[in-house]
């Protein structure tokens, strides 16, 4: 670990409310850290609710990946593609600008979007390409939403000399036309999923159908926190490196810890990711912002973790958005990246011990943070990112609310993950401004919900 | 694997006593609804069948192929809800002895609450249940709770599976063991692979007494093949291509078609 101990023993402990708050304060129950948490199991979450088919696919995956985080060669290979491929160590920009609207306090913005494929999503599939590789597999399949885990993996996949499939809703191959080119133009094959209601949860239906009948040469490529032991551990283990690194360079920028730390959760990886930097830092409040689309009272949202109820999905017991029988229920979010019903079990553990809070934000919300830090601070951020931000003002603004005597508003720090750029978002940005003449084509692909 | 009071082994062994391997016929509830369910049900039971497996269409079926997927797709449209299997199974076992096995994904369950779940099916007069997104290691309180109401409960075992699991699934088993025949879903294949056979040898072996093969059977020479080391064999999406395509009649036909191969010793 490069962690400096600077701060961590002498900052005073958070004020949380509730129970479950004091609960973790008090260490009752659990371990002493929280960080690196092996799974299979999250608190009572986790798992493995698997086809028996998969269960030896799922321990030859463990088993690999548990050699290779013991083995310097590997972890000096993900050190290097980070470095000299992804571009890390990502930036740690302030954003003072913006920051005058979360009532005052210092933001900084974790800046995963200036990584090649423009979001965190390329330091899990890096790092489980190589491992498809340690196996002997030659083929990686992956589901994709939006299609940014679908680009990295085709990514990593060309990289690397993969074959890859990668399965996305049909409905989503039609609405995002442009990002099944940017795959086929990385050598990758995009199969339509026309099955069930044709969203990314049945695109990771199929991807698992797939599995099941190529176990053999074929590794699942999975693109969140969630699923079945190991995915969860491991998609963390690979995206810790956005905690170490910022908590470093907070230190370095401010000289002490964030009071806050801000993400955007869909599966939950680059929360996860930043989250584990700070999980052993009692000062630091945790907020995972989830998609409240039209609002949680509107039912058309995808706020697993505030309104679901635990269940079993793709692999894991978590929380669940899920009817009075147990179906599945579908999700909505102005952001593909966030739409999924489901959330990973660490999430679910964490926001049960109350060490991290969950809140919804809403569409608007979203897009009106996106549009500010746009203006703010020359940045566009992802939609799904977007959701952070928007949260970020909020806690800012509770922050300056509540200070302690002598206390300022300056005195108080908070991180956003920036998990993603808006390059992909503009054409839904522009029809939701309603920047776009009448007549024009972009108008036409933005109607249909186009994110180029 | 315990033979206590099993519904589903009784049907097995009934079959093994005839000098055949049992028949198994599996159709989704609710498709295309409830009434027609019950009667092909019914029907498969006056046509060979030995024993039923009856299907609770779920949102995400992951070990389901397209035939099955839009089956499910379709009852859940038409309006099933999961309290209704509890009216198929009565209405099968109500008007039969041929024992009824439900098949479901475990989300379901859990939501309803197991002991629940499983309480209501004993009443209906179910026999246990198929899980095949539920392994033994996750399954505490369903062995529990299946003990409690004297349920079934039959797990998969793979081609893949390792000769631990193997012996530890066949220990939690209780009725049969189902030999999944190839890696992969359900759906009709011309032929079921050599990883069948030694599925079940495998099984066998860490000392499963029944084992019942299934996933990709569709016809009589199919049957008649996996008859020969399998102690049952598993007919599903041929069955509900059946229905789809030709009604209760259809289903009637394919199942006096099918039970001709189930002969241990054919002449
Ligand atoms: C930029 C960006 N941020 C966040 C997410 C949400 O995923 P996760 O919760 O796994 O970080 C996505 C998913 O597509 C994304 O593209």
């Amino acid at each position: 670990m490069t962690h400096q101990d600077t701060g961590r023993a002498s900052e005073p402990a958070a004020q949380i409310d509730g129970d479950a708050a004091a609960a973790f304060l008090s260490h009752e129950g659990r371990p002493e850290s929280l960080r690196h948490a092996p799974g299979p199991y999250f608190g009572d979450y986790g798992g493995r609710w698997m086809p028996e088919s998969l269960i030896a696919a799922l321990d030859e995956l463990q088993e690999t990946f548990e050699a290779a985080k013991a083995d310097p060669e590997f972890t000096a290979q993900v050190a290097e593609l980070n470095a000299t491929y992804a571009g890390r160590p990502s930036l740690l920009t302030e954003a003072k600008s913006f920051a005058a609207h979360a009532g005052g306090v210092r933001v900084f913005l974790k800046r995963e979007d200036l990584n090649h494929t423009g979001s965190h999503k390329i330091n899990n599939v890096l790092g489980q390409a190589l491992l498809a590789k340690r196996m002997g597999k030659t083929r990686v399949i992956a589901e994709t939403g939006a299609g940014q885990h679908g680009v990295a993996s085709a990514t990593a996949a060309a990289l690397l000399g993969l074959e890859c499939v990668v399965y996305m809703g049909a409905e989503d191959t039609r609405r995002q036309a442009l990002n099944v080119a940017r795959m086929q133009l990385l050598g990758a094959e995009v199969i339509p999923v026309t099955n069930g209601s044709q969203t990314l949860k049945d695109a990771i239906n199929d991807a698992l159908r797939d599995w099941v009948a190529n176990v053999d040469t074929t590794h699942y490529l999975l693109g969140t926190a969630a699923g079945a032991h190991p995915f969860p551990a491991m998609v963390r283990y690979f995206h810790e490196v956005i905690g170490e690194e910022a908590r470093a360079q907070i230190l370095e920028q401010t000289g002490k810890l964030p009071d806050a730390v801000c993400a955007c959760v869909g599966g939950g990886s680059n929360a996860i990711g930043i989250f584990h930097g700070f999980l052993d830092d009692p000062s630091v409040r945790l907020y995972g912002f989830e998609a409240g689309g039209d609002g949680v009272e509107s039912g058309r949202h995808a706020a697993t973790i505030t309104l679901g109820r635990p269940g079993v999905l793709h692999g894991a017991r978590s929380y669940l958005m899920q009817d009075e029988y147990g179906q599945t229920m579908e999700s909505h979010s102005i952001s593909a990246g966030l739409d999924y019903p489901g959330v990973g079990p660490e999430h679910a553990y964490l926001a049960d011990i109350g060490r991290a809070s969950y809140e919804p934000v809403t569409d608007r919300e979203a897009m009106d943070a996106f549009q500010l830090l746009c203006r703010t601070e020359g940045i566009i951020p992802a939609i799904e990112t977007a959701h952070a931000l928007a949260g970020a003002l909020k806690v800012g603004q509770r922050l300056a609310a509540d200070l302690a005597p002598g206390e300022q508003a300056s005195d108080k720090v908070i991180i956003v993950n920036l998990s993603g750029r808006g390059d992909k978002d503009v054409a839904t940005a522009a029809e939701y401004f309603d920047l776009l003449p009448d007549d024009s084509a972009e108008q036409e692909i933005a109607q249909e919900g186009e994110q180029l | 694997m315990k033979t206590l009071s099993s519904k589903a082994a009784a049907a097995v062994e009934k079959a093994r006593s005839e000098g055949r391997a049992a028949l198994i016929g599996y159709l989704p509830a609710g498709f295309p609804d409830v009434p027609t369910t019950i009667e092909a049900a019914l029907t498969m039971a006056a046509n060979g069948v030995d024993l039923i497996e009856i299907g609770i269409p779920y949102s995400d079926p992951v070990m389901d192929g397209r035939v099955i997927q839009d089956a499910t797709v379709q009852a859940l449209a038409a309006g099933f809800t999961v309290p209704q299997i509890y009216d198929v199974v009565r209405g099968i076992t109500s008007a039969t002895d041929v024992p009824v096995l439900v098949m479901t994904y475990w989300n379901p369950v859990m939501r309803m609450g197991v002991r629940e779940f499983a309480s209501r099916l004993a009443e209906a007069g179910g026999a246990g249940l198929i899980t095949p997104d539920l392994i033994p290691d996750e399954a505490a309180e369903w062995m529990a709770v299946s003990d409690e109401f004297g349920l079934d409960r039959v797990y998969l075992v793979a081609p893949s599976t390792s000769q631990a699991r193997m012996r530890s699934t066949v220990e939690a088993s209780r009725g049969f063991v189902y030999g999944v025949s190839v890696m992969g879903i359900t759906g009709a294949r011309t032929s079921v692979g050599a990883a069948a056979r030694a599925v079940v040898d495998d099984a066998h072996a860490a000392g499963a007494e029944r084992v019942c093969v299934g996933l990709g059977v569709s016809s009589a020479a199919q049957v008649a093949e996996i008859a020969r080391y399998a102690d049952g064999v598993i007919v599903g999406t041929a069955l509900v291509a059946a229905l789809r395509d030709g009604g209760v009649p259809a289903v009637a036909a394919l199942c006096k078609d099918l039970s001709t191969g189930t002969g241990k010793n054919p002449s």
